[in-house]
């Protein structure tokens, strides 16, 4: 591997870089086509029922047991899934607003990709940080461009010039606009505790104990808004079925209506990716000395290991939690946004500030 | 020219082109496309703060305007449905005597710039300061015009507040 050191810096970065963007991407598109099985085959379960279980790949279907139990698991349904999005007609209904249409869809996916690239994702793997773009301003950047994701929702609500759509639309940039400052004012006290908006120094301060046992009620604002902003149940309001047969992508089909699907998910990933970095100390673990940055290649790939671990608990917390809870009403959402959650974060901010300048005192 | 500098006139002319589609596009008179446009404008002047080092104005330019002030813009024009702005034509008079104006005000700001004879300015290495730098100027040497800032903006709303009630008791 000469040839490395031969570059100068910038170009190193530019490699590493754009290493790191293809790995997290690859990972991230994996992630989401399980997560969409993982949602299947637990509903299915809590439903009493067996999901998709069908699916062989011929060749590995007949390996005697771990062939079977493999097609029982449905562990080849995404590929299907993946292959029938693709080849499903592509309908653009007449009275639709072509230009708006066609990008609703990638603005929406756009943003939930591109939290993704602050959120450190292990300690180091050689001398290179496991994280995108270690910015100094991180969770700005993070609420910036997640402000950003509500865009393509309202955009498919606007294009697609239909009641229902536009009113999945204005339902939930409503929905989004209010929980989004919940979410903003919840994790001020974390980083009035670290001192720095960092997000490597927020899991370096978190080395020792984990800030959601220091800031249980950000975490617990920080959570409920999270699955605000993502539409998911109990906050699916934008695309209830009974309502609004499917909210903001009542028109769209085909690869369109997949990356709707996708975008769902991956802001679930990214949310989980957040909670994992604020409250759950990111990629350590507080033994077998796995708090500190790694020095050998070995303990890189296991922090890498511990943070997707992370997240894939959260991400279970996120499906179980749809096909438990019942849908809130849209007028006890509002309230609870805006006169529970508000005022919470914001003595939640007083009491965190009082605190800490009575502990600085001494 | 390096790379920067390359990337500098890609963010300056998108922002110029943008702010121009806003209110001057050719092909639509959609507010919608207006409210979209002004989105990218924003969005290329937060790439401008960032070529200057500034991450903090360009993180929170996007987060309060590209992702607060805009979608409320598009809220309202949606839930209006401005159909009528759309089929008004341009009134030429209008449209003369604005361009004349925004001239006239370019020119006094490049007329102000040449005249004030720019330095050099900082090398980069001195332009990013830390966000704590920002909150120690913020909450110590311009305590008083922040706190009335935040009071105008709180007589504002509650004054919209007021506004928008219907009866009032």
């Amino acid at each position: 591997m000469a040839w490395i050191d031969h570059l100068n810096n910038v170009q190193q970065l530019v490699l590493f870089s754009a290493i790191k963007i293809l790995g997290v991407f690859a990972v991230t598109m994996t992630f989401i086509a399980y997560a969409v099985l993982a949602e299947r085959k637990i509903s299915a379960y809590i439903q009493d029922r067996v999901g998709p279980n069908r699916v062989a790949l011929w060749g590995i279907s007949k390996i005697p047991v771990i062939g079977p139990f493999l097609t029982k698991l449905g562990i080849w349904q995404p590929i299907v899934d993946g292959v029938k999005s693709f080849l499903k007609e592509d309908f653009t209904p007449a009275h639709v607003r072509k230009a708006y249409f066609w990008l609703a869809p990638a603005v929406i996916m756009i943003p939930a990709l591109l939290v993704l690239a602050v959120i450190p994702f292990g300690s180091f793997l050689g001398n290179q940080k496991m994280v995108i773009a270690d910015l100094n301003v991180g969770i700005l950047y993070t609420f910036g461009i997640v402000s950003l994701g509500v865009y393509g929702i309202v955009l498919a609500g606007y294009a697609s010039n239909s009641k229902y759509p536009f009113l999945g639309g204005i339902r939930s940039s409503a929905q989004m606009i209010s929980y989004e400052i919940a979410m903003g004012m919840s994790v001020i006290p974390v980083f009035m505790m670290v001192g720095d908006l960092n997000l490597t120094q927020v899991i370096n301060y978190q080395a020792h104990c984990w800030l959601i046992f220091k800031a249980p009620l950000s975490f617990v604002i920080f959570m409920v808004s999270a699955f605000a902003e993502t539409n998911r149940l109990p906050f699916d309001l934008p695309e209830s079925e009974q309502e609004l047969v499917g909210g903001y992508h009542t028109e769209y089909s085909s690869m369109k209506f997949a990356l709707f699907f996708m975008a769902e998910y991956a802001n679930m990933i990214a949310a989980s990716g957040m909670m994992v970095t604020l409250f759950f100390g990111g990629w350590t673990l507080p033994f077998f000395g796995l708090d500190q940055p790694a020095h050998t290649i070995g303990m890189g790939i296991a922090h890498i290991g511990i943070f997707l671990a992370k997240i894939i608990v959260l991400m279970g917390v996120f499906i179980w939690v749809r096909w438990m809870w019942p849908r809130f009403r849209y007028d006890q959402l509002m309230d609870l946004g805006w006169r529970r959650f508000v005022p919470l974060s914001l003595a939640n901010l007083l009491a965190t500030a009082v605190v800490l300048w009575l502990f600085s005192r001494h | 020219m390096s790379a920067s500098d390359i990337i500098f006139y890609i963010f300056a002319a998108l922002t110029l082109v943008c702010g121009i589609l806003v209110v001057a596009n050719p092909v639509s008179r959609n507010p919608v496309t207006s409210a979209m446009f002004l989105v990218l404008t924003i969005i290329s002047m937060s790439g401008l703060f960032v070529l200057l080092h500034a991450f903090f104005l360009a993180a929170v330019q996007i987060l309060v305007y590209a992702g607060a002030v805009i979608v409320l813009f598009l809220f309202v024009i949606m839930l209006l449905d401005l159909k009528e702005e759309q089929r008004r034509h341009v009134n030429r008079v209008v449209a003369a005597l604005s361009v004349i104006v925004v001239m006239v005000i370019a020119a006094a700001i490049i007329w102000t710039i040449w005249q004030t004879k720019l330095g050099d300015g900082l090398d980069s290495a001195h332009l990013e300061g830390s966000l704590r730098a920002v909150g120690h100027l913020v909450f110590g040497k311009y305590i008083l015009p922040f706190e009335i800032l935040s009071l105008v903006l709180l007589v504002a709303m509650v004054g919209v507040i007021l506004l928008s009630k219907k009866e009032l008791k």
